[in-house]
């Protein structure tokens, strides 16, 4: 079935790619950005789910390397140990919460002070406000992740073939993330621009933020070699859980009620038949 | 909605009230014994999903309500929260996202349905009056719903559809501050846009108290066309009509719980997963799906104030429409040239949405303005005249005996042997 699906996708997808370059429309809407590569996460299709040893993974990437400029304000720690998630152990958020320090207050004498993080605190973000980061990042504001993999897309497709493919496929949110950790390269022609770096897969070709990955940057704990490519799948795939972390309780709750309400469709057929037989 | 007891109760307490107050009477009349037209084919099951699906919006509705916030600082993430914290929040906030989406493919299935089957013709005129004034609430009501969650599209959503009224000469700008509630749309344009989204939902609910009622005096319509004659073309309400709409309704709620449970950000924007910003436009601004059709109508005249008059007058000819159809004969299975003129208005209708969709340049303006100018000539020129000239194949005198020559035919077919 999903075999079928895949391929019957794979033929839209070459045939709108075909008939776009034949005919010479830019691709992307948005401004001519290149196709997101579509990565075969484990979360994707109906049954899919996170990979709890990757969303671990994609924690210690985010931590290490992107929460240094960019904040993720919706998540707090207790969700790392949350069902569905990357699954850390009550013990393990301890320790991750109290590694960091945040604002609380005002005490008794109306004075705001730090503690240690716990697990009920959400993820402090590396700015004070916007405009802290906005200056600190040369004018460019590092986005908030807590959403990217949903408020972004991979790929755009010619209107007569995206319904079909989006649906099967979805809008490759976390392809996008992959993508861009991935597609830094030299730009063409040797063109420099002040403060940007070049990257086909951004939907300007030129971002503000330099390629964050580097071999090694990270070293995992199950000993996972921690090249720029598993970086990039591991940190996409957390974002993913981090933008949609109740995920697997609303596939899994689908399933039942999909069954459920399947079986009942068939049974209220059969009486309305019984019903109007004795009609005709 | 009739006056007093026709019934004889054997239950003391029942006959106590029902002489009081004849509710029992009148549940028993209007939603049991019924007379119902027992052709009706499965186009007709589509009022009692709409029901369903307004019963389902109310109830997520007043759910979300309970822990949404509706202030410019605080919305985003009280939906965020939703989502994240409160128990099956999830799937509360997305069943009633997509919800709005499955009321309006229901709504528009049958308004279809009204047009190919002629119901809006005398003697229910009323009944489609009412239907064309639930719809302008149901759009208002989902317009104002989108921009609750506050994120981009829902911020320049509201800013360009309020916009529109600046077209309106004279006034323009003062109906916008107005309607604002302010100079921009901020923090007073949600706490409004909050109170009317709870607010219209009660007026529908009204509004489709009366399109039953008003149902419940002329009766139902039916695939012939021709009026009930007698009893043997009807059966009753309960329990053929209600068995078979519960099926119906199982069956479309499994392709909404589809979309929710495993797709339910495809009819979405993925740009309003950002929060509102004032200072930054999004690349593209469209509405929701269902406005698309709409949308395409007012981007495709040059003229701004022409095109809002134009999108408005695209509903509002509904109203005229049962003095615009001159044909007597209702349904478009006696009607071979009106059937024609549907479907083709039909695929209109899906063009103008598919237009809508994009951006307003080039070919898509040029289409958007050939089938704005084919929808209105529908409705203006070819119905009034077909009716005139239009031959309409002969009507069979009864609905039973439609019934009886179908299933005659139907059982000739089958005793032929197969060749």
């Amino acid at each position: 079935m999903s075999k079928t699906m895949n391929k019957i996708v794979k033929f839209l997808t070459t045939a709108a790619l075909a008939t776009t370059l034949a005919s010479g429309i830019t691709l992307a809407a948005g401004g001519g950005n290149k196709l997101a590569k579509d990565i075969d996460f484990s979360f994707e299709g109906i049954f899919g789910k996170y990979d709890r040893a990757q969303l671990q993974r994609g924690y210690l990437v985010y931590k290490e390397v992107c929460a240094a400029c960019h904040s993720m304000r919706l998540v707090s720690f207790r969700n790392l140990s949350q069902p569905g998630g990357p699954e850390f152990s009550e013990e393990q958020v301890k320790a991750i919460a109290a590694g960091f320090e945040v604002t609380d207050g005002p005490n008794e004498d109306g004075e705001m002070f730090q503690r240690p993080a716990v697990p009920a605190d959400r993820f402090p973000s590396p700015f004070a406000n916007v405009e802290a980061a906005t200056s600190a990042n040369g004018g460019a504001y590092p986005p908030d992740l807590s959403l990217v993999t949903k408020s972004r897309e991979g790929w755009h497709f010619p209107w007569y073939v995206s319904p079909f493919i989006k649906l099967v496929k979805g809008g490759g949110g976390a392809e996008y993330v992959y993508s861009l950790l991935i597609g830094y390269e030299d730009p063409p022609h040797g063109e420099e621009k002040e403060g940007l770096h070049y990257n086909p897969y951004f939907s300007t070709q030129w971002l503000a933020m330099p390629n964050p990955l580097n071999e090694d940057a990270v070293e995992y704990a199950d000993g996972t070699k921690a090249s720029v490519d598993q970086m990039a799948r591991d940190v996409s795939a957390f974002m993913a859980w981090a933008s949609e972390p109740k995920m697997e309780e609303r596939k899994r709750t689908g399933f039942f009620i999909m069954i459920y309400l399947g079986i009942l469709s068939v049974l209220m057929f059969l009486v309305k038949k019984k019903i109007w037989r004795d009609l005709h | 909605m009739s006056g007093h007891s026709s019934y004889e109760f054997s239950n003391p307490v029942v006959k106590w009230l029902d002489s009081r107050l004849p509710i029992v009477t009148m549940v028993k009349a209007q939603a049991m014994d019924f007379p119902t037209p027992k052709n009706l084919n499965y186009w007709w099951t589509f009022g009692g999903i709409l029901a369903t699906m307004l019963v389902i919006q109310l109830i997520t509705g007043i759910v979300l309500v309970m822990h949404y916030t509706p202030h410019v600082d605080m919305a985003f993430d009280s939906v965020e929260h939703i989502r994240r914290d409160v128990n099956y929040g999830n799937i509360i906030q997305k069943l009633h996202a997509n919800g709005a989406s499955f009321f309006f493919i229901a709504v528009y299935i049958h308004m279809f349905r009204g047009l190919y089957y002629g119901s809006y013709k005398a003697p229910r005129e009323v009944l489609w009056m009412i239907g064309v004034a639930i719809f302008l609430a149901m759009m208002a009501t989902g317009f104002m719903g989108y921009v609750l969650p506050w994120g981009q599209m829902s911020f320049w959503g509201a800013k360009v559809i309020t916009n529109l009224f600046s077209a309106i000469p004279f006034f323009g700008e003062a109906i916008v501050t107005w309607l604002w509630g302010g100079f921009s749309v901020d923090n007073a344009t949600l706490q409004r846009f909050f109170s009317l989204h709870y607010l219209l939902p009660f007026v529908l609910c009204a509004l489709v108290f009366l399109h039953v009622w008003a149902l419940h005096v002329s009766g139902n319509g039916n695939p012939v066309g021709v009026e009930v004659k007698s009893g043997q073309d009807t059966v009753s309400f309960h329990p053929y009509y209600t068995m078979k709409d519960l099926f119906a309704i199982l069956v479309f709620l499994l392709f909404l719980f589809g979309f929710v449970f495993f797709s339910p950000d495809y009819l979405g924007h993925p740009i309003n997963y950002v929060e509102a910003n004032p200072l930054v436009t999004p690349a593209h601004i469209v509405p929701e799906w269902y406005y698309l059709p709409f949308y395409a109508i007012l981007r495709s005249i040059p003229d701004k104030l022409l095109g809002v008059v134009a999108m408005f007058a695209s509903i509002l000819i509904l109203f005229i429409l049962p003095w615009l159809d001159t044909s007597k004969v209702r349904s478009a299975t006696y009607r071979p040239r009106y059937r024609q003129l549907f479907w083709i208005l039909v695929v209109v209708c899906l063009g103008l949405g598919v237009c809508g969709a994009q951006p307003a340049e080039g070919g898509w303006v040029i289409a958007s303005r050939i089938l704005t100018a084919w929808y209105f000539l529908h409705f203006l020129v070819f119905l009034p005249l077909l009716g005139l000239f239009e031959t309409p194949k002969p009507l069979p005198s009864s609905i039973s005996e439609s019934v009886l020559a179908k299933q005659a035919a139907k059982s000739t077919a089958a005793a032929q042997p197969a060749e």
